[in-house]
C-alpha cells in the first residue's frame, strides 16, 4: 500500500523522477520509491510479491542506481548497477521502481 | 537433549548464489562427497565429511544458494526448510556456515539477519577475501563480528585458505556447546525487508570502507559482452565453437566407446551358448546401455563449456542476451542453458532445468527440450540424407545435404519456440514470472573446480543411465525379442517378435505418411534410442553389420523407399518422441506420469502430421 503522502511526494518531485522502466543506459540516480501497483496480474506473481522480490534484490529507497546496458530487442531487458552489484531485469518488472536522476 | 560431543555434528552451508559456496564446500570436504536428491523433490543434495585435526567427524551439507529465506523456487524451499530444521527426512543442522562474497556484502547481510533470527549457532565465512584485499576493500572484522553477533573467518576457497580456521571455529562452537536460541524467523513483509536493509546498511557503513581499487574489469568486459549487437554476435560465435567442439573433440572417444561396446557384445556372444540369456546380455544390456553411454563424451565436452562459462560468470549474461528472444516464445531467459544442453542430449538438458525457479517456466522448458536436435538424431539424419539427398551444391557455395541438415536443426528450434508459445497460451494464461538476475563479477574459473563439477555431471548421467534408462532398454529388448522366430523362419527374427507384430499392426496407420512395415517395425526398438533405428533397419533389410558397411544400407533404402518416404521419415524424426529414456527422465523430474504422457501425445501428433504433409507434398511434386 502506498500512502497518500508518499504519492504526493512523488508527484511533487520534478521531471527528474522517472520510472526505472523508462530509464536509458547512462542514467544515474537514487531510488526514491519502490511501489506495488502497476499492472497487477501482469507479472506472474502479485504486485506485492514483485515488490518484495525487488526489495530483496536491493532495489530499496536510497540505493544508488545506474543503468548500464539494454537488450537488442525492444531495448529490453536492462542491466543496472545497484550499489556494488549488477542486476539484469525486464523493463515491465521495473515499472514501480522510481528513481531521481542526478542533476546533469 | 542430544550430546553434540558424542555424535557427528551437522553443518549446513548457506549463502547467496555466486558466493563461492560450492567451491568452499569442495575445499572443506575434498573428494568425500555424496550427491543425491532430497526426499520427494528433485533438488540436488550434496553432502560431505570433514575429519577435524582433533579426530571429530563433521558432516557438511551444501544448501542451494538463496537471497532470502522467503523461498521462491523448489531449491530455495529446501534451503529454508533445512535451515529451519523442518525438512522431512533431514536432521536439523547444528551449525550454520553462512558463505559471503567479501566483495559483495550488502545483500548477504540481510540474509545473515534472517539467519540470525532462526537462532542456530552460526559462523560467517567471508569468501574471496583475496579479491577484496586486492581491491583495497577494508573490512573491520572485529566490528562486523560484534555487530552481527557471530564469529567471522576469512577464506579463499579456491586456494584452500582459511579452511582450517573455519573448521576450528565450527568445532569451537560445538565443543563450547553453543545452543540454539528460539527461532523468531517469520516471513518478512515489504516494510520488514526495508528495515533489514536499513540495518544492513548501518552495519556496512560502520565496518566496511569502499574499495580503493574497485573492480573495473567486469564493467569493461560487460561493455563488450552485453553490447546489443556485438554481445549477440559473440554469443552466437561461442555457440558455434561449442558445437564444433562437442562433435569433433568427442568423436574419437564416442567412437571408441561405441566400438568397445560392440566388441564386448561380440565377445559375449562368441563365448556364451546362444539363447535367451546371451541375447539379453548382448542385445539388451550391452547394446542398450552402450547406445546411451556413447553420448557420454559429447555430454562431458558440452558440460565442460557450460561449467567454464558458468564459473566465469558468462551464463547470466547469456540468459540476459537471450531473454527477449526466448521471452517472445514464452520461455524464461534461464531456459537457454537447458535447451543448449539438449543439443547434445535431452536428458542432461531436462535435468538442468532445475535452475529455473518457476514451476510453469520449468515445465515448458522440459516439454520442448526434446525438440532440440540431440546427437542421437544425427546417425538417422546422416543415413537418410546420404540415401536421398543428392550431393549437389546450391548457389555455388552451399552443399544441398548441409542445407537439409541445417533445415532439420532449424525446424527443431522453431518448433520448440512454437510449442512453448502455444503452451503458454493454452495452459497458462498468466504472465511470465519476473526476471531478476544478478550479473556476477567475472572470475577466472578454477581448474580443479571445473574438473570436479565435470566429474559430478558425468557421474550423475551414468547413474541415470543405470536407474532410468536401463529398465527402458530391457523393455524394448523384450518387445523386440519375444516371441522368438519359429524354426526354419526365413525373415529376420524381429519380424516375429511383439515389436514386429505391433509394427505390422500399426502399418495401416503409417501408410498415409509413406512408411512401409519395415519402417514401423524399426520404430519400436528405435524407442530405446533414436539411432538404434538405423541398426534395426539394417536388421529388417538383412544388411548385417551396418557399422561395417554404412553405404550398403543407404543403397538398399534407395531401392526400397521413394524419396517422399525418405523425406517423411526425416520429418518424423524431427518431432517423434523416439526416446524412452527422455520419457523416463521427464517422469522423474516432474514427479508424475501426466507430463511424460502429454509429451508423448503432442510429439507423436506433431511428427505424424509433419510426415504426412511432407509425404503428400512430395508426392504431388512427383517424388512418390
Amino acid at each position: 500500500m502506498v500512502s497518500q503522502a508518499a504519492n504526493r511526494k512523488v508527484a511533487l518531485v520534478d521531471q527528474r523522477t522517472v520510472r526505472l522502466s523508462a530509464a536509458k543506459p547512462g542514467d544515474v540516480g537514487v531510488i526514491v520509491e519502490v511501489r506495488a501497483e502497476s499492472h497487477p496480474g501482469d507479472h506472474g506473481v502479485g504486485v506485492d510479491e514483485l515488490q518484495r522480490r525487488l526489495l530483496e534484490f536491493g532495489f530499496v529507497e536510497g540505493a544508488r542506481i545506474e543503468v548500464l546496458h539494454e537488450g537488442a530487442i525492444w531495448r529490453d531487458p536492462i542491466a543496472v548497477r545497484l550499489d556494488d552489484m549488477r542486476i539484469g531485469l525486464r523493463r515491465r518488472d521495473a515499472e514501480d521502481v522510481w528513481i531521481l536522476l542526478d542533476a546533469k | 537433549m542430544n550430546d553434540l560431543s558424542m555424535r557427528t555434528a551437522r553443518i549446513a552451508l548457506v549463502g547467496n548464489p555466486n558466493s563461492g559456496k560450492t567451491a568452499l564446500f569442495n575445499a572443506l570436504t575434498g573428494s568425500r562427497q555424496k550427491v543425491a536428491n532430497y526426499a520427494g523433490v528433485t533438488v540436488e543434495r550434496k553432502e560431505g565429511q570433514i575429519a577435524t585435526p582433533s579426530g571429530r567427524t563433521l558432516s557438511v551439507i551444501d544448501l542451494p544458494g538463496t537471497y532470502s529465506l522467503r523461498a521462491r523456487s523448489p531449491d530455495e524451499v529446501v534451503t529454508r526448510d533445512a535451515v529451519l530444521g523442518k525438512l522431512s527426512g533431514e536432521q536439523p543442522p547444528d551449525i550454520l556456515v553462512c558463505v559471503a562474497d567479501a566483495t559483495n556484502l550488502r545483500l548477504v547481510l540481510r540474509l545473515i539477519l534472517e539467519l540470525k533470527a532462526v537462532g542456530r549457532p552460526m559462523v560467517l565465512a567471508l569468501n574471496m577475501y583475496d579479491i577484496a584485499q586486492r581491491q583495497g576493500l577494508r573490512i573491520d572484522l572485529q566490528g562486523l563480528a560484534r555487530d552481527i553477533g557471530c564469529p567471522i573467518v576469512t577464506t579463499v576457497a579456491t586456494r584452500k585458505r582459511g579452511i582450517d580456521d573455519l573448521v576450528s571455529q565450527a568445532e569451537d562452537l560445538i565443543t563450547n556447546g553453543a545452543l540454539s536460541a528460539e527461532n523468531t524467523w517469520r516471513e518478512p513483509d515489504a516494510g520488514q525487508i526495508r528495515d533489514a536493509h536499513r540495518r544492513a546498511q548501518q552495519i556496512l557503513k560502520a565496518n566496511v570502507r569502499a574499495p580503493e581499487r574497485p573492480d573495473t574489469f567486469t564493467g569493461k568486459v560487460d561493455g563488450i559482452l552485453l553490447h546489443p549487437v556485438a554481445g549477440l554476435l559473440i554469443l552466437l560465435t561461442l555457440l558455434f565453437v561449442m558445437f564444433q567442439a562437442v562433435f569433433t573433440w568427442s568423436k574419437a572417444a564416442g567412437d571408441a566407446l561405441g566400438d568397445g561396446f560392440t566388441a564386448l557384445g561380440a565377445f559375449v556372444a562368441a563365448h556364451m551358448p546362444g539363447g535367451i540369456l546371451t541375447s539379453f546380455l548382448t542385445d539388451g544390456v550391452i547394446s542398450g546401455v552402450g547406445s546411451v553411454l556413447v553420448f557420454l563424451p559429447q555430454i562431458l565436452v558440452l558440460f565442460f563449456f557450460i561449467i567454464l562459462l558458468e564459473d566465469f560468470g558468462y551464463m547470466a549474461r547469456a540468459a540476459f542476451l537471450m531473454d527477449r528472444i526466448m521471452g517472445g516464445a514464452g520461455l524464461h531467459g534461464r531456459a537457454f542453458i537447458p535447451l543448449l544442453s539438449s543439443f547434445a542430449c535431452a536428458i542432461p538438458g531436462i535435468m538442468s532445468t532445475r535452475v529455473i525457479d518457476n514451476k510453469r517456466d520449468r515445465l515448458t522448458t522440459i516439454m520442448v527440450a526434446p525438440l532440440m536436435t540431440c546427437s542421437a538424431r544425427i546417425p538417422v539424419y546422416t543415413l537418410i540424407i546420404s540415401a536421398f539427398i543428392p550431393n549437389r551444391s546450391v548457389a555455388g557455395v552451399l552443399s544441398l545435404p548441409g542445407l537439409v541438415m541445417f533445415g532439420l536443426y532449424a525446424s527443431g528450434i522453431l518448433s520448440a519456440l512454437g510449442v512453448s508459445f502455444i503452451m503458454r497460451r493454452l495452459l497458462w494464461r498468466g504472465a511470465v514470472e519476473p526476471f531478476l538476475m544478478e550479473l556476477p563479477a567475472y572470475k577466472l574459473p578454477d581448474p580443479l573446480n571445473v574438473v570436479r563439477s565435470l566429474y559430478l555431471r558425468g557421474k550423475i548421467f551414468i547413474t541415470r543411465a543405470g536407474t532410468i534408462i536401463f529398465p527402458m532398454m530391457i523393455l524394448v529388448w523384450f518387445l523386440s525379442s519375444f516371441p522368438g522366430a519359429p524354426a526354419g523362419a526365413s525373415d529376420p527374427a524381429i519380424n516375429y517378435s511383439l515389436a514386429g507384430r505391433i509394427g505390422h499392426l500399426l502399418q495401416p496407420v503409417f501408410a498415409p505418411i509413406g512408411f512401409n512395415w519395415q519402417m514401423t517395425v524399426a520404430l519400436i526398438p528405435g524407442f530405446a534410442a533414436r539411432e538404434v533405428a538405423v541398426a534395426t533397419l539394417g536388421t529388417v533389410y538383412a544388411i548385417g553389420n551396418t557399422d561395417a558397411a554404412p553405404g550398403a544400407l543407404a543403397t538398399t533404402l534407395q531401392h526400397h523407399w521413394s524419396i517422399a518416404t525418405g523425406l517423411a521419415f526425416l520429418a518424423w524424426y524431427v518431432f517423434a518422441p523416439q526416446c524412452a529414456s527422455t520419457i523416463g527422465v521427464v517422469k522423474r523430474e516432474t514427479n508424475s506420469w501426466l507430463w511424460p504422457a502429454i509429451m508423448l501425445v503432442y510429439m507423436t501428433t506433431l511428427a505424424y502430421f509433419a510426415a504426412l504433409i511432407v509425404y503428400q507434398v512430395a508426392r504431388v511434386f512427383g517424388l512418390g
